[in-house]
């Protein structure tokens, strides 16, 4: 399943404007013509109970999604820190969730209210620091919504191909140091 | 009409009245006499007459003039005008210096000083100030916490509460000691000692136990919070007797004429204040408001007076001193007693 | 223990703007409990700073390291090889840490993380109140172990004042009054009557009033 990148004719706009950064976060990179359309990385924190369980049943029914989802399965999403959803984004992904059980049928009992609350304080910290809450969510699924599991790598891949690519992606800084580099070369030729 | 004591020898400027503030001609009071002090209000209560008080505001300026009008209002109408020492925590002209101009204007101050703003140090300092200007009265209060006001970010003090306020006050006084155990080798400063005391506030039970330590700790009389609860102010007096702390301490209950249905519900809101709903409801169905606050102030005024155990009262209308008269009159208190 | 309270991050991110090489330090003790500087805090703030950093198309390095305590000179010293190429601590240590650092590192930028606010306790998990005033001289003997220096808004010793509504003290709701808190406890302790005492005028000098504190243990003292 392949993506439709839903800002063309924006990004021809901004490549024409010398590929400046927008508010969104969205690097350069893209917006270059001739670039390779943005494939998010996006890093799903799956609980082995519900949520693993149900990206196994997705895969039995053959259901499909988009392949931007790297998942990881943690034995409940109460396991999850905020360390880690942090790590994830500095280490690139544009996008993170943490999936666990209904609320009220944790295997654990509380985890995933306790994920849920560490998402809302990650959210706050990446308001903060520029690369905006809406990169991560939290989400509540039981072991057999397969169709559910496979719904939200969706939405959420969607989301993340609207707001762009993280700006410190590798490929994005390495691109900002290029164009930085040829502005100043610019700037010492004109003098 | 006027009861002033011996009149003070005028002089000229700002501080007009206060030279030979504390001549024996003017009775400044001795420990052995029966008047401790050189106040008309001590006088007035020891001679067993139903006191009346009321209050001044100063403003948050450096105009002395309304004080002086106020003051010239009020003195022949009340037996001594308490001067608010910053009151909510709002910077205002401070106590002393306002009742260094009513006592300019012909007026009995009564100065009030809060433990908020001041140390010891201060405190004491600003007592031998007091006194040296002639000034007799002292109202020793802890103080509004100072978010209430205009400056919440100020360190406040709290170096000592109100009662030991009333005690080192006392001791000053009596002792002739300062708080620090040095003695005050002349002119101590004589005050008649205040306290305040809020019938409604919690614990209950324990608010006339507190009152008792205010007596113990020396003072002398005490101006309630106002009261609109009449029965809950009744509930506390049959306290106050049966403790019988009515023969050790003047009590003065406070009182406050009422514009309108809308301020008695905005004194709902202030912590400490008890109002009972019939008299909001009273009040709003009144045509002339003004004229109601007045008539509900002078029933009070006639029942607190039919209350053993009290023996006068402190009205408080800040904002509407003018009123105070017609009050006071009404309630059948005027002329005011001459004392010597 | 000492609670603090993070500072917000942009507030952060301002003091070691000027910085190349940053290494955050947590503290093992009292801010770990109230989970404000401990190991996983500064795991989580360095995170964030570097992702800052980036989008700001920052160069440095900012790296982390907690020692047991950062009030003891002896755990200090651990800092010394990660603070080589450092040219800014991020203390995450309340102020006594920040302090302490500073001290034992005189050529390094030392900053803090936190807003050390109070001497006090957990009361539930997540929520941490001041309970002691750090007087020197105490009373809580005659409170029923309420400290009346800190827990009251006026620091009353023989209270209650007027303002006392319903346990509530008069400056917000949410504080109950302390002198309603010590009639309970002494009512039901059947020692009213202390409250009948009149507590005179306190020395303070025991208290911040007399100037910074010491208190010194000869036998402790190995030279």
């Amino acid at each position: 399943m392949t993506t439709q990148k839903p800002e063309t004719a924006k990004a021809a706009e901004v490549a024409v404007g010398g590929g400046a950064a927008n508010a969104a976060g969205a690097t350069g990179l893209a917006n270059v013509a001739g670039a390779p359309e943005f494939m998010p990385k996006i890093v799903a924190f799956c609980c082995y109970y519900c949520a693993y369980s149900a990206a196994d049943l997705a895969g039995s029914l053959r259901l499909q999604y988009p392949p931007t989802i790297r998942v990881i399965e943690v034995p409940c999403s109460g396991k999850v820190d905020p360390v880690i959803l942090l790590r994830a984004f500095e280490e690139g992904a544009d996008g993170v969730y943490v999936a666990g059980c209904m609320e009220g049928d944790c295997h654990f009992l509380k985890g995933n209210f306790r994920a849920k609350k560490r998402v809302q304080a990650v959210k706050k910290i990446l308001d903060q620091i520029g690369l905006g809450g809406q990169r991560l969510e939290m989400f509540n699924l039981s072991a057999a919504m397969g169709t559910r599991f496979a719904e939200i790598a969706t939405d959420m891949t969607r989301r993340i191909e609207e707001l762009g690519p993280s700006p410190i992606r590798p490929e994005a800084l390495a691109a900002r140091k290029a164009a930085a580099g040829a502005k100043e070369q610019g700037e010492v030729k004109t003098r | 009409m006027s009861a002033a004591i011996a009149a003070e020898p005028k002089v000229a400027g700002a501080a007009a009245g206060v030279a030979g503030a504390r001549s024996a001609a003017e009775g400044a009071g001795t420990p052995e006499s029966k008047y401790k002090t050189g106040s008309r209000l001590e006088r007035v209560l020891r001679d067993g007459h139903f006191a009346v008080t009321c209050e001044i505001g100063p403003p948050q300026s450096a105009k002395s003039e309304k004080i002086r009008e106020h003051a010239g209002v009020l003195k022949d109408v009340s037996d001594g005008q308490n001067l608010t020492d910053n009151q909510t925590a709002i910077v205002r002209l401070c106590s002393l210096a306002a009742a260094v101009h009513v006592k300019a204007a012909g007026g009995e101050p009564i100065m009030q000083m809060t433990a908020r703003d001041r140390n010891r140090i201060a405190i004491q300092a600003d007592i031998l100030g007091a006194a040296s200007l002639g000034i007799h009265n002292l109202v020793c209060l802890g103080g509004d916490h100072q978010t209430f006001g205009n400056h919440p970010g100020a360190r406040n003090v709290h170096d000592i509460d109100s009662i030991q306020m009333i005690q080192m006050v006392r001791a000053m006084r009596d002792e002739r000691k300062f708080q620090c155990g040095d003695e005050i080798k002349t002119d101590e400063p004589r005050m008649f000692v205040g306290a305040a005391e809020n019938p409604f506030g919690d614990p209950f039970e324990f608010r006339v136990r507190r009152l008792a330590k205010k007596v113990t700790a020396g003072a002398e009389f005490i101006q309630t919070q106002c009261i609109f609860d009449l029965k809950r102010f009744e509930e506390f007096m049959k306290m106050v007797r049966d403790a019988g702390l009515d023969e050790k301490v003047y009590i003065l209950a406070g009182l406050t004429p009422a514009k309108s249905d809308k301020a008695l519900k905005y004194m709902q809101t202030v912590p400490g204040m008890k109002v009972p709903d019939e008299l909001i409801k009273r009040m709003a169905g009144a045509e002339d408001k003004k004229a109601e606050g007045v008539k509900i102030t002078v029933e009070m005024i006639q029942a607190v007076r039919e209350i053993k155990g009290v023996a006068g009262v402190h009205v408080m209308a800040i904002a509407w001193e003018s009123i105070v008269p017609e009050i006071v009159e009404k309630a059948g208190l005027l002329p005011r007693p001459r004392v010597a | 223990m000492i609670v603090a309270e993070p500072k917000p991050i942009a507030e952060v991110a301002g003091l070691i703007k000027a910085a190349k090489h940053v290494l955050v330090v947590g503290c093992g003790e009292c801010v770990t409990v109230c989970q404000a500087g401990g190991e996983k805090e500064v795991e989580i703030l360095a995170s964030a700073l570097r992702i800052l950093w980036k989008i700001e198309g920052k160069d440095g390095t900012i790296g982390t390291q907690t020692i047991v305590r950062q009030c003891e000179p002896e755990y200090v010293v651990e800092l010394a090889k990660k603070l080589k190429n450092a040219d800014c601590v991020l203390s995450l240590g309340c102020g006594v840490g920040v302090q302490f650092i500073a001290e034992a590192y005189l050529d390094k930028w030392v900053v803090p993380g936190l807003n050390t606010k109070f001497a006090g306790g957990t009361v539930k998990a997540g929520i941490w109140e001041e309970r002691c005033g750090f007087c020197g001289d105490c009373v809580l003997h005659l409170t029923g172990g309420i400290c009346p220096i800190i827990r009251c808004s006026k620091s009353i010793l023989n209270g209650p004042c007027g303002g006392s509504q319903e346990g509530h003290c008069e400056v917000n709701k949410e504080i109950s009054c302390a002198w309603q808190l010590i009639y309970d406890r002494l009512k039901g302790l059947g020692k009213l009557d202390l409250l009948d005492v009149i507590q005179p005028a306190k020395n303070w000098q025991t208290s911040r009033d007399g100037g910074p504190r010491k208190f010194v243990k000869e036998e402790a003292m190995i030279e």
